[in-house]
């Protein structure tokens, strides 16, 4: 990571004013999205746009010729332009054909995208944006920050300030105002505007329609006073049927900005009448810009689904902390980072790439059904690909890659980290590696590992029923403790459980850092050694490893072509269960009984990011746990990733504490005495916290609270 | 029907009228006009597109109010205290009406003036955006459908919702359940 831009973290960080805005926004957002989709089905919603926009993304090629043969039947000119250069020569061209000194500009990002606005003022042109948002961001000579509100990060003084540098007058920050100033000022240039460049929204190649939503009414006006229309469209915006507009429709303005519909909606279709008698000259401009490369791709053809309603930016747990100028270039955010690797190549992702901690919230709520993390995780593959890993990392690598080695490493450390832990903890670390400590105490290695442990647990003898416990590095070298807890669990229930030593590493960190190769080989260790053993399932007690097994392996060799492996790692992940999931079934089938009648007061509960989001099991630790006799507690954003995100903590340590910061209060604020979860790495994290917060709740994962109400 | 349009209508700001006849609307109307002030004056002007709720006979009987503009310009839309349009349906669902503003008078008096009037038949409101598409023929779009919610809107500056940016600042909707001869 550049140290350039590690300073733009630490400056964002520090910008109270900024993580004030962004901090409200991202909790009203929640609440009002929720809202607005209460009476609808979400999921089909999505479905129905990922059909159409994955079908539209297929089939670019004939779409825009469609969507050129009838708008050029309707009147309008189109213009297929594969460059930024060449959208900018055909506008100027247009420009000078019409003598225009003055445009009038619409909310437009594929024209921030290739930067229009300098390269036609540079020719002389006057432009100005009409969209408020990006008239005060072109007043402030900045960039966006947010795709849908361009100004989020500043105050109305901030407003104030920009505005009465334009109006040579010294003005109050009353909002009104300043909106009403803004219409003053941008109304004559409306009407004396020889051209108006607009953005699409959607391109419907049935009709040759371009569709535009605004709440402004700014467009309208943009398109209908100036004699010249460009309308700026990427080929990501062409749908194939009229209808597919519908669900678009839907989904964007409530995703975007919690409305029913923008307050206009503009669909033209060849050019109209104009006021002096005669008819629009329209331009369509139908950009590529790595767009129909994107289609080739046999994963980012996904990221066309995008309809840049920005929701993904508002779940984001980063986002809401540094803000689109840190997080993001033209495009930011999540979608922006996978933008940015392709618009404007990939090594200009690099930075931004590092700042996702894969916590999946975004791909939740994302309308066009994208898998958001994953792919900025290939985007991280492809940079390692392309320029390798960095030294001290790829060290590190080979250790892991290397599973006697990294285990014989963690016994060491377990010695060697003696003199700095105090109670189970490691509440500082010297030089360098202070930063980890910061604010969050880490476990200190256990003594006897799981994998040693496991061996003197005299489990019953002749059960029928068989499962191979999957333990991850934490629980077998942290938290021994949980694994002992489980096995007491299953024998209970009748099951024996197994602990195959020839298992390793999941994998996830290498993976999460682009790692492929040495994701692959931990896959590859595991899965023989999980399946060299005959047993009816699999199971884990830390849904990262658990989403491993179930999913990421196959991934992983379906990215490096490595397709033997696939029968395998297929056969691991049918067989493998979350430990909630499969204790809950135990229950459920009467194979495991809890004490009855205990009173255990309150608990709150923390969903981990991986088990809520990838396995969809949030209700099983819950469901147990008020079964043993606890009252849940609810906490405010129970599932808001705690900002451990596997070796995010370590790499980005002070975005992560923040973040942890913010749990902790949450948790607090419940005036619960103990905070349940089921990953061993939110333990690790959160427990971390809580030790040097001195609060005092205690933090448990579910398996060691279940293992105490066992009935007898 | 109406009542969901009007519900969704209003909570997007817009106010929501209904009358049973031409001529109840129509004295709403002219009411309209006097409570804004409108005359012969810059800013107070009323622009009335051409539509079929403005038949000869109405056009004589209000020709001789002060402000009145039959004939749609730039200037004097941008000049006009309230602008007149009728449109062709409504979304119930979302509280939206559709129109076919192909015609620029249309377009120039819902988006300059202060205060955008539409004249909504009853009857034309569908359910949703997918049952207007259902009925509507693609081979013969309009040039210029514009779809209106509400008035003019921001919450570019913290968020905080503002009204008239650079649309109009009232929307007003006079719904007429017999038109008449016209739909």
């Amino acid at each position: 990571m550049e140290k350039q831009f590690r300073e733009s973290i630490g400056t964002a960080l520090d910008d109270a004013k900024l993580s004030a805005a962004l901090g409200k926004f991202s909790v009203d957002y929640k609440v009002n999205r929720a809202k607005i989709y209460e009476d609808t089905d979400f999921e089909a919603l999505r479905s129905q746009i990922a059909a159409c926009k994955s079908y539209a993304a297929e089939h670019m090629e004939e779409l825009a010729a469609e969507f050129t043969k009838n708008a050029e039947a309707r009147g309008a000119k189109v213009f297929r332009a594969n460059s930024p250069e060449a959208v900018r020569e055909y506008i100027l061209q247009v420009a000078k054909d019409n003598g225009v000194k003055l445009i009038v500009k619409s909310k437009s990002m594929a024209t921030e995208e290739i930067h229009l606005n300098p390269f036609l003022e540079k020719e002389g042109i006057e432009v100005a944006e009409t969209d408020l948002g990006e008239w005060i961001i072109q007043l402030a000579g900045q960039r966006p920050s947010h795709m849908v509100m361009p100004a989020i990060h500043l105050t109305r003084e901030d407003v104030a300030d920009i505005f009465s540098k334009e109006v040579e007058e010294r003005l109050s920050s009353d909002i009104p105002r300043l909106v009403q100033l803004a219409r003053e000022k941008l109304r004559p240039k409306f009407l004396q505007a020889g051209m108006g460049i607009s953005g699409g929204n959607i391109a419907v190649a049935e009709t040759g329609t371009v569709v535009l939503v605004t709440n402004e009414g700014n467009a309208r006006l943009t398109t209908t006073l100036p004699k010249v229309h460009v309308a700026v469209i990427g080929l990501e915006k062409l749908v194939a049927k009229f209808a597919d507009v519908a669900p678009i429709l839907k989904a964007l303005p409530r995703s975007a900005t919690a409305q029913l519909l923008t307050s206009y909606v503009s669909m033209i279709t060849g050019p109209a009448p104009t006021d002096d008698g005669g008819v629009k000259d329209l331009h369509i401009v139908l950009m590529d810009n790595q767009r129909s490369a994107m289609a080739h791709d046999p994963m980012f053809k996904e990221a066309l689904q995008c309809i840049r309603c920005a929701s993904c930016l508002n779940v984001c747990p980063i986002f809401r902390l540094v803000g689109g100028h840190v997080f993001g270039k033209v495009y930011t955010g999540a979608i922006g980072t996978i933008l940015t690797a392709w618009y404007e190549g990939l090594q200009q992702s690099e930075d931004i790439q590092g700042l996702c901690i894969m916590c999946g919230a975004c791909k939740d709520v994302c309308p066009g059904k994208i898998d958001i993390p994953s792919l900025i995780m290939e985007v991280r593959r492809r940079l390692v690909q392309n320029e390798g890993v960095p030294l001290i990392q790829k060290s590190i690598y080979q250790v892991v890659n290397n599973r006697k080695l990294f285990h014989g490493m963690l016994r060491a450390a377990s010695v060697a980290s003696k003199p700095l832990s105090k109670g189970g903890f490691i509440r500082h670390l010297p030089l360098f590696l202070s930063d980890l400590t910061e604010g969050r105490s880490l476990p200190a290695i256990a003594a006897t590992p799981l994998r040693d442990s496991i061996k003197k647990i005299e489990q019953p003898k002749g059960l029928q029923e068989k499962a191979v416990f999957y333990a991850g590095c934490l629980i077998d070298f942290a938290y021994p403790e949980m694994g002992e807890a489980l096995v007491k669990i299953l024998n209970k229930a009748g099951v024996e459980v197994l602990f195959p030593e020839g298992q390793t590493c999941c994998g996830a960190p290498a993976r999460y850092s682009g790692v492929y190769e040495v994701a692959a080989k931990n896959s590859k260790d595991n899965i023989d050694a999980l399946l060299s053993v005959a047993a009816d399932y699999v199971v884990s007690a830390c849904p990262t490893c658990t989403v491993a097994l179930n999913e990421e392996f196959i991934a992983t060799f379906k990215s490096l072509g490595q397709t033997e492996h696939l029968p395998k790692a297929e056969q691991l992940a049918a067989k493998t269960m979350d430990f909630s999931t499969l204790v809950k079934k135990l229950v459920d089938e009467g194979r495991l009984s809890l004490k009855e009648g205990q009173q255990l007061g309150k608990i709150t509960y923390h969903d981990s990011c991986h088990l809520k989001r990838s396995l969809r099991a949030d209700q099983p630790p819950r469901e147990l746990l008020q079964k043993a006799g606890y009252e849940i507690s609810e906490m405010f954003e129970c599932d808001v990733c705690c900002g451990m995100g596997g070796s995010y903590s370590v790499k980005l340590p002070e975005m992560s504490a923040p973040i942890l910061q913010r749990k902790l209060k949450n948790i607090k604020d419940t005036g619960a005495p103990v905070v349940a979860m089921d990953c061993p790495g939110c333990v690790m994290q959160i427990r971390g916290g809580m030790h040097q917060d001195g609060a005092g709740v205690q933090v448990r994962h579910t398996v060691e609270l279940i293992a105490q109400q066992l009935a007898d | 029907m109406y009542e969901l349009f009007k519900a969704r209508a209003e909570r997007a700001g817009a106010e929501v009228h209904r009358f049973t006849t031409k001529a109840e609307a129509e004295a709403y109307i002219v009411d309209l006009f006097q409570k804004e002030q409108v005359r012969d004056e810059t800013g107070h002007l009323v622009v009335w597109a051409d539509c079929p709720f403005l038949d000869e006979a109405l056009k004589e009987r209000v020709s001789t109010l002060p402000g009145m503009r039959f004939t749609v310009s730039r200037d004097n839309a941008n000049a006009a205290r309230i602008g007149i349009s009728q449109v062709d349906g409504a979304l119930a669902e979302i509280g939206t009406l559709v129109q076919d503003a192909t015609a620029i008078d249309k377009r120039l008096v819902s988006m300059l003036p202060e205060v955008h009037l539409a004249i909504l038949s009853t009857k034309t409101i569908v359910a949703d955006m997918p049952a207007w598409i259902a009925q509507t023929n693609t081979s013969t779009l309009g040039s210029y459908i514009a779809m209106i919610t509400g008035p003019s809107r921001t919450a570019d500056i913290e968020r905080v919702l503002t009204i008239g940016v650079h649309g109009p600042r009232r929307l007003v909707v006079c719904c007429v359940d017999e038109m008449g001869g016209v739909a």
